[in-house]
């Protein structure tokens, strides 16, 4: 196989098969939450669910001072690493073409060299997570295979197509082949592993807020 | 099914986690990112340093469960097991075994409070407390709670106090009530307005609580009543886990309300007894009430907005507050507790970290019916302690029995002479005597 | 056939000045990575040159590489090269046509054996093709190519469609068409892709050979190192706009006037390794990018079937946005299916809900 053979592949057939995977485990998960329902509640509310719902899947973004204090380091590089992942994966302009295709919507991208100082900064943010949770008692703990797992499926796509983009592998159809085969991996392995809290963390910290707001607390 | 026809065991406890297992139980399993940050948060960790101290880690069995019988992945999973094993010709591992039951038992009983600030920080939003107090729901169905709880809940539906006590204790209090007051403790009043009930704990620790009330309602000109049938407000089945138990015990409370025709009851000085009427009553008998649930303090400062409490002078000391986890983040009680100290008292200074983001005492969730859990109650205080060291006050103010005791004797383990008072005492012991107050209206 | 002319005698025949000649020679040695001080070797080299024999055979071709070769403004170096090499059978070239044309193919083979160059331009049916989709003479493409590789010095597949398969290997591949390399196992195959090559890189290539009597330094797909080494977008005049992120989004609008990069109409320049963006076209008067349209990727394997031209290069090739559709609708149902399943779990688990007593409890005690 060539490298634009294999480019072919992960452009084409493995991307659809890889979206598929993803499309239908994720919802599969989703829906499998909804339909658990919840009991009815019968104590009198003290307070309003649906906003504090909403607020607190914003407000988890936000730690409160004493959690920022006592784990600055998660706070900061995790937020730091999510934030670039994300401005990585939805500002570049390859990427916008890409959902353009995809999905219809477009959105003004970044300059190449602000994502690409953006992908810098979230590579030395995953490889600190990764020594942190090899190094921290806790999360040594309370790791799993799975863990080290979507670390290097997390790792993988923005360090591939950092590669990419500075024509690190040669020839290129390989690195984009290689960054897109890494994605698939990423898109593939989302909906069975911890990864599915991109989607998740969204119904977990409604239903906290909801929980917590019915008792008249904003969590 | 028959009462009593089964015996515990790990699958009637795996049959309660089917049971309690719903979506928001699934949203917070399939999110957890393992970061650890919930260990922050939990005094039982941060005072111990002991990873298993994790709350999540608390749910690991419970997790098992939901993953291979709740998701079309887990039961893949599971299935390729089996075919693998019976390939192999050996017997299948069950998921979940007595022994590790045994193993987690301490981790859900001794180490937590329930205090729920795990589930004010989990990034992703895990409100690990609501599914602990489910976990414990299988932890009883299997035979794995402790003996101390088993105890308390056996007590509480037998004599009708956790504690073993009798009306007729209650009674020798009332007469020295109303005869240190000149007042009468109403008992058994149709249609009182409110029906006040009491903790064991209180009235064997804290008889000064009936007396303050008494006051406080004769001067504000409140109705209400004492049932004879019901005095007791905690339900130690909440704390057990037991809906089964939570609900005989909480169907006492709603009779006796019933029966008096009370439109409100009133919880006492206990954070937990608040929860479990206010919350979880409702839906352990599975019917709304017709009556409303206060606790003390929100019946209080609803009286002071209304103009009926009238006080004067205020405590001179420097005083400062715990807020019971129970009260304040896990029912929204924050405020009234500052506005009623703003009456009382001059120099009052907050700890850094209350409200919503308190720390438990460490004595909560059952953890003081827990004699197995003594030590690890001690080392989660410690937290507490650190905090009112950051403040330093002369008194600490607060407003629940259980936490009261656990203050008290915690800071005595610690050689901290700081004296703990019940808030709705020092209103009692402000209010304008009634002879003052009539002299005044005849002078104006 | 093969006459005695030296290229130098060729060249002065043709009134190419001796300038004009060394220009070419300093070319050459910067294509083949040699230091400009070489130029004077080469051009002595090249002027004692004898025409060598050459047999050119178009397969599945549109003779668009022959024309890219002859079909300059004005005579230049490259095409009188051409012409001085002895360029025994070319049938879109040569009077001869029939039994006269493939009996000179012949005779050059027999003549040459062993050091005649074959040039092939067009990809063929594979062996297991029907033959019949493309013969001359009567002869299958294939057995044309094998017969005539016998005796070659080496293969020179010029053309993306030689190289690769190029449009004719397109899916659905209807032919069947297989590339050069893919049936030369035995003998050097050098592959001058493009859709048409840069003339002077074929051009460049026959010098080499003339020169030193040597071939390229080739490159995973065969190609001179040299002319291939780098890409488009390596080279492109327009990349610094591509760094800063500036692109032009339609071919009309303020982008494409100021010349911004074209990545977004599809510029296939980051993945295509090819000589344009340095020797550009028609005598180094412009090129594709240059006049404002994006790089078709041309001299890459399989560029007909990498996308839509005007696609981005980020876009997958297949439709993922219904298959996103398509699965995300599955994938609902069966979730729904699947949390209903477990819903009625919990629901029997109530069922047999198994009420724990006080006096259950007391039993423990
Ligand atoms: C999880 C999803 C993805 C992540 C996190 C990701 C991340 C990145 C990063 C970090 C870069 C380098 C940017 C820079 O250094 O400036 C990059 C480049 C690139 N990515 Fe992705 N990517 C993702 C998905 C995709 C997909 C699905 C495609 C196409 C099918 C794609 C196509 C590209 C291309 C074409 C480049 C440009 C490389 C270059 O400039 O040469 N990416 N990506
Ligand atoms: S509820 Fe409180 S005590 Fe229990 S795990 Fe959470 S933080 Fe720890
Ligand atoms: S804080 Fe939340 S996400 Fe982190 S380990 Fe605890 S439960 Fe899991
Ligand atoms: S126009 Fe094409 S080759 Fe030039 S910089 Fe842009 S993408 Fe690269
Ligand atoms: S610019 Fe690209 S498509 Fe155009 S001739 Fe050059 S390589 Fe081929």
């Amino acid at each position: 196989m060539t490298p634009m053979d294999f480019l072919l592949l992960t452009k084409g057939p493995l991307f659809s098969l890889a979206i598929a995977i993803f499309a239908l485990g994720i919802l599969i998960r989703l829906f499998e939450i909804f339909a658990l329902g919840r009991a009815h509640n019968y104590a009198a509310a003290r307070g309003n669910e649906v906003i504090p719902g909403l607020k607190t899947m914003y407000r988890r973004f936000n730690p409160d001072p004493g959690t920022f204090k006592r784990s600055t380091f998660d706070v900061v590089v995790g937020t730091l690493w999510h934030v670039g992942f994300v401005i990585a994966l939805l500002m570049f302009i390859p990427h916008i073409e890409l959902i353009k295709s995809t999905l219809g919507v477009s959105w003004p991208g970044l300059p190449n060299p602000v994502v690409d100082a953006v992908t810098a900064i979230t590579l030395l943010g995953l490889v600190a997570v990764l020594i942190h949770r090899l190094t921290h008692p806790v999360k040594r703990f309370l790791s799993t295979p799975q863990d080290y797992l979507i670390w290097a499926v997390t790792f993988l796509p923005v360090l591939t197509g950092y590669l990419a983009y500075h024509r690190l592998i040669n020839p290129y159809p390989l690195a984009l082949g290689l960054h897109i085969f890494t994605v698939e991996i990423f898109l593939i392995v989302l909906p069975f592993t911890k990864l599915t809290h991109i989607f998740t963390a969204f119904v977990a910290r409604y239903y906290n807020g909801a929980i917590f707001g019915r008792k008249g607390i904003q969590s | 099914m028959t009462q009593g026809a089964h015996s515990f065991s790990v699958e009637r406890g795996l049959n309660a986690w089917r049971e309690e297992i719903d979506a928001p139980v699934a949203a917070f399993f399939s999110s957890c990112v393992h970061c650890g940050l919930c260990a922050q948060a939990c005094p039982f960790f941060v005072e111990t340093g002991d990873p298993k101290y994790t709350p999540i880690h608390k749910l690991e069995p419970m997790r098992l469960l939901w993953e291979q019988e709740f998701t079309l992945w887990g039961k893949l999973k599971k299935t390729v097991k089996d075919r693998v094993d019976a390939q192999l010709g050996r017997a299948p591992k069950p998921l979940i075994t007595d022994e590790m039951l045994e193993e987690w038992e301490p981790l859900l009983y001794d180490s937590c409070s329930m205090c729920g600030r795990c589930s004010m920080v989990c990034p992703v939003g895990n409100d690990i407390h609501y599914m602990i107090r489910k976990a414990r729901e299988g932890m009883v169905a299997s035979g794995h709670s402790p003996e101390g709880l088993v105890a308390a809940s056996v007590r509480a539906v037998n004599t009708g106090s956790p504690m073993g006590l009798q009306w007729k204790t209650l009674d020798v209090q009332i007469k020295h009530v109303e005869t240190a007051t000149g007042l009468e403790v109403p008992i058994d009043k149709q249609g009182a307005e409110y029906l006040v009930l009491l903790s064991s704990m209180e009235i064997i620790n804290f008889p000064e609580y009936l007396e303050a009330i008494t006051k406080i309602f004769d001067h504000a000109g409140v109705s209400w009543t004492l049932s004879k049938t019901c005095f007791e407000a905690t339900n130690a089945g909440i704390q057990i886990g037991s809906k089964d138990i939570a609900a005989t015990l909480v169907q006492r409370v709603v009779d006796a309300a019933e029966q008096l025709q009370v439109k409100n009851v009133i919880s006492p000085e206990c954070g937990h007894a608040y929860t479990a009427i206010r919350w979880e009553g409702p839906n352990a008998i599975k019917r709304a009430y017709p009556f409303k649930v206060y606790h003390i303090i929100e019946v209080l400062d609803q009286l002071r907005a209304d103009g009926r409490i009238k006080t004067e002078g205020k405590e001179m000391d420097r005083l400062s507050m715990h807020d019971p986890c129970n009260l304040a983040r896990k029912s929204g009680v924050v405020q009234q507790q500052r506005s009623l100290m703003d009456l009382v008292a001059s120099n009052f200074v907050d700890l850094k970290e209350h409200g919503e983001f308190q720390w438990c005492c460490g004595a909560g969730g059952g953890v003081s019916s827990n004699e197995r859990a003594e030590p690890l109650k001690l080392a989660a205080f410690k937290r507490k302690k650190a905090q009112i060291e950051e403040v330093e006050p002369e008194r600490m103010v607060t407003m629940c029995a259980t936490c009261r005791t656990q203050l008290e004797e915690g800071l005595e383990e610690f050689n901290m002479d700081i004296p703990v008072v019940g808030l709705t005492e020092i209103i009692a012991d402000h209010l304008v005597e009634k002879e003052v107050e009539n002299k005044k209206a005849e002078e104006s | 056939m093969a006459t005695s002319k030296t290229l130098g005698e060729s060249l002065r025949q043709h009134g190419v000045s001796r300038r004009g000649f060394l220009k070419f020679c300093a070319a050459t040695a910067s294509m083949m990575a040699l230091p400009p001080s070489m130029a004077p070797a080469i051009a002595q080299a090249l002027e004692k040159a004898r025409r060598p024999s050459v047999i050119w055979l178009s397969f599945q071709e549109c003779t668009g590489c022959t024309e890219s070769l002859t079909r300059s403004f004005s005579p230049t170096v490259e095409n009188l090269i051409f012409d001085v090499i002895s360029l025994d059978y070319h049938h879109t070239l040569q009077a001869a046509a029939g039994d006269a044309a493939e009996h000179a193919r012949e005779q050059a083979m027999n003549t040459n054996a062993g050091e005649y160059l074959v040039v092939v331009d067009g990809s063929l049916p594979g062996p297991n093709a029907n033959p019949g989709y493309s013969t001359i003479a009567g002869i299958s493409n294939y057995d044309m190519l094998m017969d005539t590789i016998d005796g070659a010095a080496a293969v020179v597949a010029v053309g993306t469609c030689a190289a690769f398969g190029g449009l004719p290997k397109a899916d659905p591949n209807p032919t069947g068409a297989v590339s050069v390399q893919d049936l030369v196992k035995d003998k050097p195959v050098i592959n001058v892709s493009g859709c048409p090559p840069v003339p002077m890189v074929i051009t460049g290539v026959l010098a080499q050979f003339l020169t030193f009597g040597t071939l390229p330094e080739l490159d995973e797909y065969g190609r001179p190192r040299a002319f291939f080494g780098q890409s488009i977008h390596d080279r492109c005049y327009r990349r610094p706009f591509y760094d800063k992120g500036k692109f032009a989004e339609s071919f009309d609008d303020e982008g494409a006037k100021a010349g911004w990069c074209l990545y977004r109409l599809g510029c296939k320049g980051p993945m295509t390794y090819n000589a344009c963006a340095t020797m550009k076209w028609n005598g180094g008067a412009s090129w594709p990018v240059e006049a404002g349209y994006p790089c078709l990727g041309c001299s890459e394997p399989d560029f007909w079937d990498a996308g839509g031209f005007y696609k981005a290069l980020s876009v997958p090739t297949g439709s993922p946005g219904d298959v996103l559709l398509t699965a995300g609708a599955v994938g609902a149902a069966v979730g729904v299916g699947a949390g209903l399943m477990s819903r009625n779990q919990g629901k029997q688990a109530a069922k047999h809900h198994d009420k724990v007593t006080a006096d259950q409890l007391e039993e423990k005690l």
